[in-house]
């Protein structure tokens, strides 16, 4: 059943519109620019301007698309423009976004001479905004945070305007914003400042998995008052603030509202959501990944401690060195560059769904013991299929829908999209008794087909 | 036994499914020519505005079918001998049944205009049709839409999506007259108006006029009015699909027509969905039911009557919705556009956003609430369905709005301010708002 339907031509982009693009490509064309400039004056000056015109183009595009338009579900020509549908500029970005990441992670080191790889010209521009906030020079990882944030913000502010007739996605887009420019750029800089450990209070482990190695935890306490609280910090997030708040609100209340992964795949990602793939084959994939994953941080962060407290056995040494390819495979390749770099050809939550051991942690708890479910509303499911399309872990929503069963899976997030979407008004996030949570609708009688797997 | 349905729309595949989880042992043959596999009708305008691509529409990913011994026939059923209990299939074959459902369904209505079979003239009812739109409508400046009913907001929102000027024409003087009250109505104008799209009430189709290739170039109204377009949607109904049916000794009228069991007049042949007409509807139903969800139900009854456990259609409490480009519409049980002998109404509307809500009631005490109308907000469809089965009176139910509150989490919540309102209408019974929104609040 696919019928043949002519490609129509995409309504003409208004010349307003060209303009503001046109900005944005001139700030990506200065920061080429800023690498290839040799003289530190110059290089600064090509930073800033970009940095000036991709910030201003973007927030005047959105404005354009979206903030001048009546508020309301907006996805026309989604699926028929090259940039959102896997097309040649699509391919071209995840190329971009893919080779920066392999630059960032693997060949803009610092040489021990204050030079930085390829990177090194955009790093320096930052030395004086990074001496002002961190005491101290800028290197590859504060202009990664500093791209990162800006993402964040600038797209953050595409999805306030695009999402402003949903009360749950402004305050949402609005968390993701806070947290990401707050707990994971500016407080970490400050503590540097202060010459404390630099420290990310809103990820932890398994996500942040060496917050809980024996070296970080024996180095945290060295460092007196403030380091123990770091320890306290995260062993409390991780064994007890994850149930508790999980089990009253479902894993949304850090997957979508504080993760910065979750940060950006919500702003930066969201033109790339319904990239994810909703076959019941992908679901197997991710079972068959996540889970193993969780198991292997667990195991390595159980291996190290063993090593620590025996002193030194065989089996501790297999903990660093899988510490260490853990490092390597998952927490650089898979986060960062399939799990951003691929954005445009996967979706913007390839990580979270199939790597973040987080969001597998969290995922069993609120399968399992947890208040949280999406409701369906009796029969009113048409099954159109727009939920599962915005969903952009990958949940084909539509097939609980249509039978009237409230949704509870592992993976859901809770970013809402499925019920702000939905054009019938179907679904509804609700933190409700456990009694009960998995009732479906008496209102339609779904068959016991073996539907999913 | 071999259970042959005709028609993989919603009536059909409901009907296999139910009759699959019943008798797990049936044989079951889904023959249609529109499409290899099931898809949601409902979402044809969403494939054509880019928001989903033609893939994303089926219900069901194509494993389904195989793994739940659901043989599917892709081909045209051109005549049926019910004597012999034998269907011919245009690709050359036979197929012989046991049990016979015919779920045809619909095909869009034309009412004799000039001009009508022009090229760039057609309904939007299935996947033709979304290529022919797709196809007739590339490049062009105006389309004219026919219509003042749900498909003619969904064909005025496509053009809309295309940056294609849509011109609506409506019959009567206020949007979808037959079902909505005027505030209602006047509320989805403001829709039309915000997003510029030119609506002319009163205004009927009078003549399409054509060009020297035979393509629309413009309609005339009954008002005399000429309206140069380059292509015209019909969105006046839909009525029975019943091309089959006249090549069998099966009775036909505007509709196939059926008992309370769904039961053609040829023992065997059962007809549900769209296609069927209802002998006897029950009070203030009608006889041919042309909705998603109706078919859905007709095709559950109809299962249990083929199994073995006959069972007469009982529609239950009515229910519908629609979005009118951004507006959000549902209502629930009796909700008539107008006037109706023994029923009240309470109408609630946000003074500045497009938000209102209208409870049916009886006019004598207790003033058993009967019906709803929400716009641009959410109600519980099982809260309000057994308000209108437990007859509660309409001050129990404004007690209670909370209940019925399904609006996402955050979103303002109207209950006082509704309350207030049915106070000021209706102080003879005063109100206290008992019950606020979410699934905690027990009732007391």
């Amino acid at each position: 059943m696919n019928p043949t339907l002519v490609t129509p031509p995409l309504p003409a982009t208004t010349p307003a519109e060209k303009l503001t693009l046109a900005v944005v490509a001139g700030g990506l064309l200065a920061l080429l620019l800023a690498l290839a400039d040799a003289d530190p004056g110059r290089q600064h000056l090509w930073f800033y301007a970009a940095l000036a015109l991709v910030s201003v183009g973007t927030l005047a595009w959105s404005w354009l698309k979206f903030g001048a338009h009546p508020a309301g579900v907006r996805q026309d020509n989604l699926w028929l423009r090259a940039s959102t549908s896997r097309g040649a500029v699509a391919w071209v970005t995840g190329l971009v976004l893919t080779g920066f990441y392999v630059a960032l992670y693997w060949f803009s080191g610092d040489d021990g001479h204050g030079h930085f790889g390829v990177l090194d010209h955009l790093v320096h521009p930052l030395d004086g905004f990074s001496q002002a906030l961190r005491g101290r020079p800028a290197d590859q990882w504060f202009l990664y945070g500093t791209f990162y944030t800006l993402a964040v913000l600038l797209m953050g502010a595409r999805a306030l305007w695009k999402y402003r007739q949903s009360r749950y996605q402004l305050i949402r887009t609005a968390s993701v914003m806070f947290f990401q420019l707050g707990f994971a750029f500016l407080i970490p800089g400050v503590l540097l400042f202060f010459q404390q450990p630099e420290f990310y209070f809103s990820y932890f482990w398994p996500l942040k998995y060496d917050y809980l190695f024996p070296g970080t935890v024996t180095s945290l306490v060295k460092n007196g008052g403030l380091g123990v609280f770091m320890v306290f910090w995260g062993a409390a997030m991780s064994f007890i603030a994850t149930p508790v708040l999980t089990y009253f609100f479902g894993k949304r209340w850090y997957c979508s509202w504080v993760c910065g992964c979750g940060g950006l795949a919500e702003t930066a990602g969201d033109p790339y959501r319904q990239l994810s793939d909703k076959s019941r084959a992908a679901w197997r994939w991710e079972v068959r990944l996540i889970y193993p994953i969780l198991a292997l941080i667990v195991a390595i962060t159980a291996l190290l401690w063993v090593h620590f407290a025996t002193g030194g056995t065989l089996l501790g040494e297999a903990g660093a060195v899988a510490a260490k390819w853990y490092g390597f495979a998952i927490g650089s390749v898979f986060s960062g560059v399939i799990g951003v770099g691929f954005y445009p050809i996967l979706g913007s939550r390839v990580w979270c769904r199939f790597g973040c051991p987080m969001a597998a942690y969290l995922g069993l708890l609120q399968k399992h013991f947890s208040r949280f479910r999406i409701s369906t509303n009796g029969g009113q499911c048409i099954s159109c299929g727009n939920c599962s399309n915005v969903c952009e872990m990958g949940i084909d929503v539509k097939q609980y829908a249509q039978r009237g069963e409230p949704i509870i899976r592992a993976a859901c997030v809770g970013c809402g999209l499925c019920s702000t979407a939905c054009p019938r008004g179907v679904l509804n996030l609700e933190n409700g008794p456990r009694e009960g949570r998995y009732q479906a609708s008496p209102l339609i009688h779904a068959d016991s087909l073996r539907i999913l797997s | 036994m071999h259970l042959v349905i005709i028609g993989n729309g919603i009536t059909g595949v409901t009907c296999a499914l139910t009759v699959r989880r019943l008798r797990p042992d049936a044989r079951i043959t889904l023959v249609s020519a529109e499409s290899a596999y099931h898809y949601a009708r409902t979402a044809l305008m969403y494939v054509y505005m880019g928001h989903l691509r033609p893939q994303d529409i089926k219900p069901y990913e194509d494993w389904f079918w195989a793994e739940n011994r659901l043989a599917l026939v892709h081909a045209t059923a051109t005549a049926l001998n019910t004597a012999k209990n034998l269907l011919v299939l245009d690709n050359g074959t036979t197929l012989a049944y046991d049990q016979l459902l015919l779920a045809t369904g619909s095909e869009s209505q034309r009412f004799g205009w000039p001009g009508q079979h022009l090229a760039g003239v057609q309904g939007l009812y299935g996947l033709p049709d979304l290529e022919a739109m797709t196809r007739d409508t590339h490049g062009i400046a105006r389309g004219v839409v026919v219509g003042g009913g749900l498909i003619g907001v969904e064909l005025a929102e496509m053009l809309h999506s295309r940056g294609i000027e849509p011109v609506v024409l409506v019959r009567d003087g206020h949007y979808w007259a037959s079902v909505l009250p005027p505030e209602e109505a006047n509320l989805v104008h403001q829709q039309f108006a915000q997003n510029r799209v030119e609506v002319h009430y009163h205004t009927q189709l009078r003549e399409i006029l054509g060009d020297a290739q035979g393509r629309v170039r413009a309609v005339v109204t009954t008002k005399g009015e000429e309206i140069a377009c380059q292509w015209v949607g019909l969105a006046t109904g839909v009525a029975p699909n019943l091309a089959l049916a006249k090549s069998s000794a099966v009775e036909t009228d505007r509709g196939i027509l059926v008992d309370e069991f769904l039961r053609t007049s040829v023992p065997n042949v059962y007809a549900a969905g769209d296609c069927a007409q209802h002998r006897q509807p029950a009070a203030g139903e009608v006889p041919i039911e042309q909705l998603w969800y109706t078919g859905r139900m007709q095709g559950e009854t109809v299962a249990h009557t083929l199994c073995g456990q006959p069972t007469a259609y009982r529609r239950g409490v009515w229910f519908n919705s629609a979005k009118f480009f951004n507006l959000e519409y549902q209502t629930y049980g009796q909700a008539p556009a107008g006037a109706a002998p023994g029923l009240d109404s309470f109408y609630w509307e946000h003074p500045a956003a497009s938000v209102a809500v209208r409870i049916y009631f009886r006019a004598a005490a207790p003033h058993a609430v009967v019906g709803f109308n929400a716009l641009g907000l959410r109600l519980r469809q099982a809260v309000c369905e057994q308000w209108i089965a437990q007859r509660a009176p309409v001050a129990t139910v404004l007690a209670h709005l909370g209940a019925a509150n399904f609006d996402p989490e955050f979103f303002p919540q109207h209950e006082a301010a509704v309350v207030a309102a049915f106070n000021r209408q209706f102080p003879q019974q005063t109100v206290v708002l008992e019950r606020r929104k979410g699934l905690f609040f027990k009732e007391k």
